[in-house]
């Protein structure tokens, strides 16, 4: 059954509409949704949510309560290829939980969140951006580790990571949910404006999985290899020297070892390599730049170090 | 910092007078600020010829930086072109972090240590204000101070999670009583409005004792206020906005400040009104509104 979450006026023949899918079966109380778009340039999380519309209702019998489908809390976003919402120069997930009485997009954040409330898990997909290739992982709050590395844990990704509590992270969608009692993984995989369909399969079976974990799903499931549970300072940030044109070959998802070339800054006007950029630790590469130009300071790689 | 194709990445300073680390003053991180720009450069054309006539007070510095971001004003991106991020949501940066952040700590580094800070800034909704000195309650902020501008308005706010990255908040966390300054409105130039904040900075000055400066514009007896108690006022629908009042204006109880038309046959769709008399501290500039958007703040 689709429900309209959010419905408001623009200013030309047009309402902005935020449309959930509610699929039950069952007589199971739990209910897991799966939210994706909030930036509206990462479309991964498009392609899970059509496999997972898809296979849940062809295999309905085999569900046991209730799954939510919300493939684009940003609209406008996914329609105009912005991160943000248009006419606003705010990142939606810097606002949550919204007010009920503030402008659209504060609107819209705290409506998104009081549909939210109460679910037995949310899975927050998003897809990097568009200058950073991503492995198949989970990010979570250091608060909330005891309860969702766990629940992580069966989704089979390459990598959980554990990161520190920063103020700044205190508006997303993931903190304002596991603050007030909603447990809420944060996916991020694959690179903006694309849709990687091994990882997006490789997701919705880790989901099926998690499901059936959590007393939801009785249909088979593939054995999830549990990934890398990252706490504390194991990663090292490779951010480039100087600015240029960073050419690489790699992939996410490899080992690397101390020394390795990851790749290199180059001077397309005069042939030049500026910067050979080389690992610092052996390691697991989770993070590669896909987006060739670099200024100083732009990031290279992340890499995962024991 | 080189860029790929572009010229050198580079932030000017304009030093005045020697010895203490007295007060500075930031100018534009985004690109949309020319209006900022504009006072800026005022400011050191002021404080040049005060200096040319031996009116920086002996033992004291204060530092201009009229830009920290010539590479979006000259494109006419608002934010950083390359990857989106805005300067003034990466304080107090960090010096191996993405590019952004370092060129937050560059400027913050060079910002180190003086006693007063004021920043030119901006508001993220689009609209006009009534010049005023803004403040983030963190519980070390200087209203008294504050009050040396001659500002009409002094407000302070409730810091949010997301306001913990802006220059202002660790400017105060690092014991710089700061200011940020808001003129009128954002990309354009209101020469008048100018005047006046360029005027108020330089009032400022004089009050700390920095400057020896006879002032042509009589300052204001500033105003404090909570931004939490400025009445606003919201649109019920979306459509085309035609504004009857601005900012600056006072407005009776009842009267209508704006109407909202229906885009297609123009009947009006609602009215907005105030209930008490007060005066325009903010409003709404854009010809198109939608539902829910913030439309006025009055003080009343
Ligand atoms: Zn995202």
């Amino acid at each position: 059954m689709i429900k309209t979450i959010v419905n408001t006026e623009l200013p030309l023949a047009e309402r902005l509409l935020v449309r959930k899918n509610v699929i039950s079966h069952g007589n199971g109380k739990k209910r897991f949704c799966i939210v994706t778009g909030t930036h509206g340039d990462e479309l991964e999380g498009q392609m899970v949510c059509y496999e997972m519309a898809r296979l849940v209702q062809q295999n309905i019998d085999k569900l046991d309560g209730t799954v939510e489908i919300y493939p684009s809390l940003n609209p406008l976003g996914i329609d105009t290829i912005q991160r943000g919402i248009p006419n606003f120069d705010l990142d939606m997930n810097r606002i949550f939980p919204g007010s009920e009485h503030g402008t659209m997009a504060e609107q819209t954040a705290f409506r998104i969140c009081e549909d939210l409330k109460g679910a037995d898990m949310v899975l927050d997909i998003h897809s990097s951006n568009l200058y950073l290739r991503e492995s198949p992982q989970v990010r979570i709050n250091v608060l909330n580790e005891k309860e969702l590395v766990p629940m992580a844990e069966h989704l089979g990704v390459d990598f959980i990571w554990v990161h520190d509590a920063a103020t700044v992270l205190e508006a997303t969608l993931a903190h304002s949910l596991n603050s007030t009692g909603t447990p809420c993984l944060v996916v991020e995989m694959g690179v903006g404006q694309r849709i990687n369909h091994g990882m997006c399969n490789h997701l919705v079976e880790g989901i099926f999985n998690l499901m059936k974990e959590m007393g939801m799903w009785t249909g088979d499931v593939k054995e999830m290899q549990s990934g890398i549970v990252c706490k504390g300072d194991h990663v090292e940030f490779l951010n480039a020297e100087c600015s240029g044109v960073f050419l690489t070959e790699l992939r996410t998802g490899i080992n690397v070892t101390k020394g390795q070339s990851i790749g290199q800054i180059v001077n397309a006007l005069t042939g030049e390599i500026l910067s050979d950029v080389k690992s610092p630790v052996d390691g697991f590469l989770f993070t590669i730049r896909a987006y060739p130009i670099v200024y100083e300071g732009s990031l290279m790689a992340r890499i995962y170090h024991a | 910092m080189k860029s790929t194709y572009r010229d050198d990445f580079k932030i000017e300073g304009y030093h005045f007078g020697s010895g203490e680390k007295t007060a500075c003053i930031v100018g534009p991180m985004r690109g949309d600020e020319v209006q900022q720009q504009y006072i800026c450069s005022q400011i050191v054309r002021e404080l040049q010829a005060i200096e040319a006539k031996g009116g920086i007070a002996d033992g004291k510095s204060i530092l201009v930086i009229p830009s920290c971001n010539p590479s979006s004003m000259n494109v006419g991106r608002r934010f950083w072109a390359m990857d989106g991020t805005d300067i003034n949501r990466m304080f107090p940066g960090y010096d191996k972090g993405e590019t952004t952040q370092r060129i937050a700590a560059a400027v913050f580094k060079s910002l180190e240590g003086f006693k007063y800070g004021m920043q030119l800034a901006s508001f993220y909704v689009p609209g006009e204000f009534v010049p005023h000195i803004r403040m983030l309650r963190t519980g070390y902020e200087d209203i008294k101070s504050a009050e040396l501008f001659g500002m009409p308005y002094v407000t302070t706010r409730e810091p949010l999670p997301f306001d913990t990255t802006l220059l202002n908040y660790n400017w105060q966390i690092w014991n710089t009583s700061a200011f940020s300054v808001y003129a009128g409105q954002t990309d354009s130039i209101d020469v008048e409005d100018s005047r006046l904040a360029t005027e108020a900075v330089l009032r400022f000055l004089s009050g700390i004792g920095a400057i020896d400066y006879s002032l042509t514009i009589p300052g204001y007896e500033s105003l404090t206020l909570n931004e939490e108690n400025l009445v606003t006022l919201t649109a019920h629908h979306a459509g085309i906005y035609v504004r009857k009042r601005k900012a600056g204006d006072m407005v009776k109880a009842g009267e209508v400040l704006a109407t909202i038309l229906h885009p297609y046959d123009g009947h009006v769709l609602e009215e907005i009104r105030c209930e008490q008399d007060g005066i325009v501290f903010f409003s709404h500039h854009r010809p198109l509104v939608l539902q829910n958007a913030l439309l006025y703040k009055v003080v009343v």
